[in-house]
């Protein structure tokens, strides 16, 4: 192999096993809070974190580091690959990456992970100028064979092309010659008038599959000699198994054994319906330990007490106290949301299969070395005998960004003789997720006379996801440090907990004298978890619902309002305006109904929504439309934006109007769609999305949507009664007394 | 024993009469595009077709489906009703995770076999028992409107 270090991007050829061209390239860390440049290493074996095959049939194979969880990143990726490699998008193949963090760490976390909308942000350059320089190489390969000048020849739809004499090779016929080569210097990236696949709404890949039932989930893992096991977890967080009587249940046909662990039970059956009747048939006695009285009162009550002590400070410009004194007016509020499950379509589920030299898990993951290393540390095993086969996520929204369900089946699977297939039941996967947290927030404002923002006060309260995420990280941390930051590293050292304050650090007004503050208070034994839209669909919330209630509050029209302090931010003005433009903000609408407006900076991208509403006597709310005016920069493709809008959207209704984890002597009350409700087909709403043309580096588009929304929501409730919404979900809090 | 007509082959299985048709499909037969996602009939996302007839197999008793012909997502295409929903799905890019759309393709096929040309009443009746976590909801009806050539 030889390699060839441009500033920015590595690259580095060889031949293919069995012929073919392999290039290999690195995704440096391009967060714009790094302060350590990728580094040039010349001493030492060169390991790129992605691989580009081309094989002698032509076929392009770019081994995928990022997981396929709806969001389209398995469309977007290889646009962003062929568009420079000169390549119809339908040539290119997809495998799914091994965990390996020095290969395939995303840019922007330091490890191998999908989530964080970061797919595009993070790959947007590394990937163009892979393609890039393998075309390069090819178009030379070409040249060389025919022995005239690589300026004379081009590329386009997989072939090279020499201009003057009209002759064509296929790559497939070039990639031996191409691996031999040195990749020239610096490659220019296409001119944005030039591309055919960027900026096109390009179908799908991942299509053709997934109407047919052949896509294959974790769930769906089918091996010679495969058992199937279901859990029963200790209802109560932080209990223990005390005793079991397991004798019904060996007694029913297809049962073969019953594992136990320290906090569970777990029968292995012939399939999962004996696994199912297994597990009912146990005779299980808990040791409920310190939790077995805990309600979410008790929780909000810890909230409300730590709520009233100072934090770490997120964001301090200006003296928030003084112009808090000199202010005309003071506005305070309490807001609070709930604990939220992720409830993906597909259950949580792992494959494995413990042998002594080995093991191998099946599975959906979005962090596949962080399963590795989990897998290693249960098993004793070291890491590399691990291996993950990972698939299709039937939903992520950050539940398959943890490893909780992987490291259980992997304490059962190393009792059982042969690979089992553990499979939570609905109600087990709703009462034993990891819930976004509850928060509870202090937020205040002081006023001059017109009404406008002078002194702005946010303390969030809340788990800390983070730095339980950062621990759990602990043996990656150089890369990680690297991905973070400084500044990010130092802020969390102190106790700040970066995604809690995300969206409320930097709200897009002028707002002259700003404090926002973290405290950390964790509930009792409760596992918390990121969420869809993470810190922002907490802090969007609250933002949005409060400089609503400033609007309100001084007579002024909330979507003016929210423009009037937009003066230093064209791009997040520009979208609020397309919204309300494109919603026919102001036109009247039937009694009982309301329009509500929200603004959203974060993931890089800009999204204002306008939500109609309407609420009957009773206090059920229908969303009947949604307008959302996104700015994200370059488009890869607007159909995903458009999709990821329309399903951020309807994931954030759900929560909005009906999302909420409770508890109860220790226990979630919520079992399964009866009673954790989401949007059905007959309630979802009317969704516009309209897209802004820009020429900025892309933005993220898989959370936003999702963060926007339940303001808009909430303040078109406001505008159709009158209620302001301080604590999420709506539920019954519109029914008359 | 079972005898079962799946997609127009006979499968004779070894299982109890009870056990849901679902967990047939999957997990002995090995037909896995059915998918799991209650057992309880609130999401969809086990739909299959019974004769026709959309039902869901977490709560169908295999001893329900025995003088059936039944009908899976893996065939459903070659039924009028299947190949025009599959089709539109593609043409309009519905699919997300797709975990549910095997459910949701079922559904539809079984309207559009029924009503030929679905009200959006209609489409909200034979589709509002199928529930889609990443909102595909309003690609749904349209692709439905769509194999209908409405």
């Amino acid at each position: 192999m030889r390699r060839e270090l441009s500033r920015r991007t590595f690259l580095q050829t060889g031949a293919a096993v069995g012929g073919g061209l392999l290039l290999g390239f690195t995704l440096p860390p391009l967060s714009p809070l790094s302060p350590l440049p990728p580094r040039v290493r010349n001493d030492g074996p060169f390991a790129p974190n992605a691989f580009i095959r081309i094989d002698r049939d032509g076929r392009v194979t770019l081994i995928m580091h990022k997981v396929e969880m709806g969001q389209g990143t398995y469309t977007s990726m290889p646009m962003l690959l062929a568009e420079e490699l000169e390549v119809e998008l339908s040539q290119v193949r997809l495998e799914h990456a091994p965990p390996n963090d020095a290969l395939y760490a995303e840019p922007l976390f330091g490890v191998q992970e999908t989530g964080g909308s970061t797919s595009v942000r993070g790959n947007w350059e590394p990937l163009r100028r892979a393609g890039a320089g393998a075309r390069a190489l090819l178009v030379a390969a070409a040249a060389q064979t025919w022995n005239v000048d690589t300026s004379s020849c081009h590329a386009t739809g997989g072939v090279v092309i020499h201009g003057p004499t009209g002759r064509t090779l296929a790559y497939g016929a070039l990639v031996d010659r191409a691996a031999t080569l040195s990749l020239p210097g610096d490659v220019p990236l296409k001119h944005p008038k030039d591309w055919k696949l960027i900026g096109t709404p390009a179908k799908r890949l991942d299509s053709p599959d997934k109407v047919n039932g052949k896509a294959q989930y974790g769930i769906d893992v089918r091996l010679p000699g495969l058992k199937v096991a279901t859990v029963a977890v200790c209802p109560v967080f932080g209990g223990k198994l005390a005793s079991v009587d397991d004798s019904r249940a060996k007694a029913i046909p297809g049962v073969h054994q019953v594992v136990r662990l320290a906090d569970a039970v777990a029968v292995v059956a012939e399939h999962m319906w004996a696994a199912q009747q297994g597990v009912a048939a146990l005779d299980i006695r808990w040791d409920e330990g310190p939790n077995a009285q805990l309600t979410t009162a008790d929780i909000v009550r810890q909230l409300d007490a730590a709520s009233q002590k100072p934090g770490v400070v997120a964001r301090k410009d200006g003296d928030v106290a003084q112009a808090m004194a000199g202010a005309a007016r003071k506005i305070e509020a309490i807001y609070q949301v709930p604990f939220l499950a992720h409830a993906t379509m597909e259950p949580v589920n792992c494959t494995v299969h413990v042998r002594p030299d080995g093991c191998d898990l099946w599975v959906g993951t979005q962090v596949p070395t962080f399963a590795q290393t989990a897998a290693a540390k249960v098993t004793g095993l070291p890491k590399d005998s691990v291996l993950v086969h990972n698939h299709l996520l039937g939903g992520g929204f950050g539940r398959r960004l943890e490893v909780d369900f992987i490291v259980r089946a992997v304490e059962i699977a190393k009792q059982v003789a042969g690979p089992v297939k553990v499979v939570w039941t609905r109600e087990a996967d709703i009462q034993h997720d990891m819930y976004r947290p509850y928060y509870y927030d202090r937020i205040a404002a002081g006023l001059d006379e017109r009404g406008t923002p002078i002194a702005w006060s946010h303390r969030v309260t809340g788990s800390s996801i983070m730095a339980r995420v950062t621990s759990e990280l602990f043996p990656k941390t150089l890369r990680v440090m690297r991905a973070a930051g400084w500044h990010q590293l130092v802020a969390m050292v102190k106790g700040l907990d970066v995604d809690a304050v995300e969206g409320a650090a930097e709200p897009p007004y002028a707002l002259p004298n700003i404090r926002v503050e973290y405290v950390r208070q964790e509930p009792p034994s409760i596992p918390t978890a990121f969420w869809r839209g993470v810190g922002p669909t907490h802090n969007i919330f609250v933002v949005e619902s409060f400089i609503d209630e400033l609007a309100a509050a001084t007579q002024h029209d909330p979507f003016q309002y929210r423009r009037a302090l937009l003066d230093q931010s064209p791009r997040a003005k520009g979208v609020l305006e397309l919204a309300a433009l494109q919603a026919g903000w102001g036109r009247a609408l039937a009694p009982g109904s309301g329009r509500g407006i929200s603004l959203l900076h974060a993931f890089g991208s800009y999204i204002a929504q306008v939500a109609e509403v309407s609420v009957s006597k009773q206090g059920d709310v229908r969303v009947g439309r949604v307008v959302c005016a996104v700015d994200c920069g370059t488009i890869v493709n607007p159909d995903t934006v458009k999709a990821q809008m329309e399903s951020g959207i309807i994931f954030g209704i759900s929560a909005a109007l009906w999302g909420e984890i409770t508890l109860k002597n220790g226990r979630v009350e919520q079992h399964n769609f009866n009673d954790y409700r989401v949007l059905r087909l007959p309630e979802a709403p009317v969704i516009e999305v309209h897209l802004v043309q820009s020429t900025a580096a892309p933005g993220g588009v898989g959370e936003p949507g999702t963060s926007a929304v339940m303001p808009a929501v909430a303040n078109a409730i406001f505008a159709a009664t009158g209620k302001r919404i301080r604590k999420l979900p709506v539920k019954d809090q519109l029914r008359p007394a | 024993m079972v005898t079962l007509k799946i997609n127009g082959t006979a499968h004779t299985v070894d299982v109890p009469t009870d056990m849901p048709l679902l967990w047939v499909l999957r997990d002995v037969i090995g037909l896995t595009g059915t998918k799991f996602g209650c057992g309880m009939a609130l999401c969809g996302a086990c739909t299959v077709h019974l004769d026709g007839r959309p039902v869901r197999s977490c709560v169908t008793p295999v001893a329900a489906a025995t003088a059936k012909q039944i009908t899976t997502i893996e065939a459903i295409g070659e039924t009028p009703g299947g190949r025009k929903a599959q089709q539109a799905w593609l043409d309009l890019d519905v699919v997300q995770c797709g975990y549910c759309q095997s459910g949701q393709i079922m559904s539809a096929a079984a309207l559009l076999a029924t009503k030929p040309h679905p009200t959006d009443a209609d489409i909200d009746a034979a589709l509002g028992g199928n529930i889609c976590r990443c909102g595909t909801y309003p690609r749904i009806r349209a692709a439905i409107k769509h194999a209908a050539g409405d």
